[in-house]
């Protein structure tokens, strides 16, 4: 037996509060952000040659994430 | 009476005909028949879009040709994506829309929001304004970029005998699209003008979407014009302001018709914007596969950028 008052709600763990269709289209979206930028910028031709690869995993990762539950 | 049972009688002659079909139709759930209304669609989607997206990545990864259809076509793999993304010209490019793209966006959220912010004051004649400000976004690019090569020009151009007018220097020094430096400005003019007024109707939208309560209840507490705008005007129509940015990025980014009609690219390759670059690999150097895989990234980004804005867009419509 507990006195905790609370004891019956349903605790919520560390991935169940990253898991969920929120934090995950706002890292996705920082992706394709963070592609675009480099896509653009005028300083590195490194960056601009891995940009492809990040937007398309940023848009990939949008899609199948806004099939998450919210 | 005998009018009812002629009626009856047709409808008990149409069962006699074709009672299977008509069986059939009956027989149709709901869902069956929206499958049947919304397949024509379909198929029309994935002729006209689906299919040409799929064929342009399969030439991105093969050298074909467009003006050699007979000639043998090879599978290159990743050959051209590695090509474009190592290639400083194409780079170069991607800055030239860089530098199009952040320009004409800044300018045009700062000249909308301002002018949707007036326009929200409801003063006299203020429809008629509206009417006039929003007539540039309801031309074609293709009239918009026509005429104003006109006014460019440095003999004739209205343009260049204003900023005469106000420097002092001569009309025929300058010229707008002939000048390296001057050129990338010249386009991002031209956009601003062209699409502000658009950028103004959303904010202004925005604008009207804020309850006048919030205002009274500033008022109340005896704050300022410019504590409401920091406090109330500016964060309630920032999602507004999110989506013109959103959407006048994409829509600059693939911008064609009116850099192609104002400057061509030139002069050399200041205003050659990524579109333009494509538009010249695909059908002036006839390099098929090479201009599929340069479509392809820019899709990528495109679509991309979209998602955000789709993201932008039921953040706005669930206020």
């Amino acid at each position: 037996m507990t006195l905790d008052g609370n004891s019956s709600m349903p605790r919520s763990g560390f991935t169940d509060r990253i898991l969920r269709r929120g934090p995950l289209e706002a890292i996705a979206t920082m992706i394709i952000a963070a592609g675009v930028v480099m896509l653009m910028q005028p300083f590195f031709l490194m960056l601009y040659s891995w940009s492809f690869a990040t937007t398309l995993f940023g848009t990939v990762m949008f899609t199948l994430v806004s099939k998450v539950r919210e | 009476m005998n009018d009812l049972s002629t009626s009856s009688q047709i409808t008990y002659r149409a069962v006699l005909v074709e009672p299977g079909v008509v069986r059939r139709i009956r027989g149709l759930s709901d869902k069956s028949l929206a499958w049947l209304f919304i397949t024509p669609t379909i198929v029309l989607l994935l002729a006209i879009n689906i299919f040409p997206l799929v064929w342009t990545i399969y030439l991105s990864f093969t050298n074909y040709r467009a003006n050699r259809p007979n000639a043998p076509t090879l599978w290159l793999g990743t050959d051209w994506y590695q090509s474009i993304l190592t290639d400083p010209d194409i780079w170069a490019a991607m800055q030239v829309t860089a530098h199009f793209v952040i320009w004409t966006v800044v300018i045009e959220t700062v000249l909308g929001f301002g002018l949707a912010f007036l326009i929200d004051k409801k003063f006299r004649g203020h429809g008629v304004w509206t009417t006039i400000i929003l007539l540039p976004m309801m031309l074609s690019p293709a009239v918009v970029g026509n005429f104003w090569t006109f006014l460019y020009q440095p003999q004739i151009g209205l343009f260049n005998y204003l900023v005469a007018f106000v420097t002092g220097r001569s009309a025929s020094s300058f010229q707008m699209l002939g000048d390296v430096t001057l050129s990338p400005w010249a386009i991002v003019i031209v956009d601003a003008w062209m699409w502000t007024p658009y950028v103004m109707l959303i904010c202004l939208a925005g604008l009207r979407s804020i309850p006048d309560y919030i205002y009274e209840a500033a008022e109340v507490d005896r704050a300022s014009n410019w504590r409401q705008f920091w406090s109330i005007t500016l964060p309630m129509a920032l999602p507004f302001i999110m989506l013109a940015v959103l959407f006048r990025g994409i829509e600059n980014f693939k911008m064609f018709d009116m850099v192609n009609l104002l400057t061509g690219g030139g002069p050399g390759s200041t205003t050659e914007v990524a579109s333009i670059t494509l538009k010249r690999a695909a059908f002036e150097s006839w390099r098929t596969g090479y201009s599929s895989a340069f479509a392809i990234i820019l899709f990528v980004t495109v679509f991309g950028l979209a998602n955000i804005y789709v993201k932008a867009l039921n953040r706005v419509k669930s206020r």
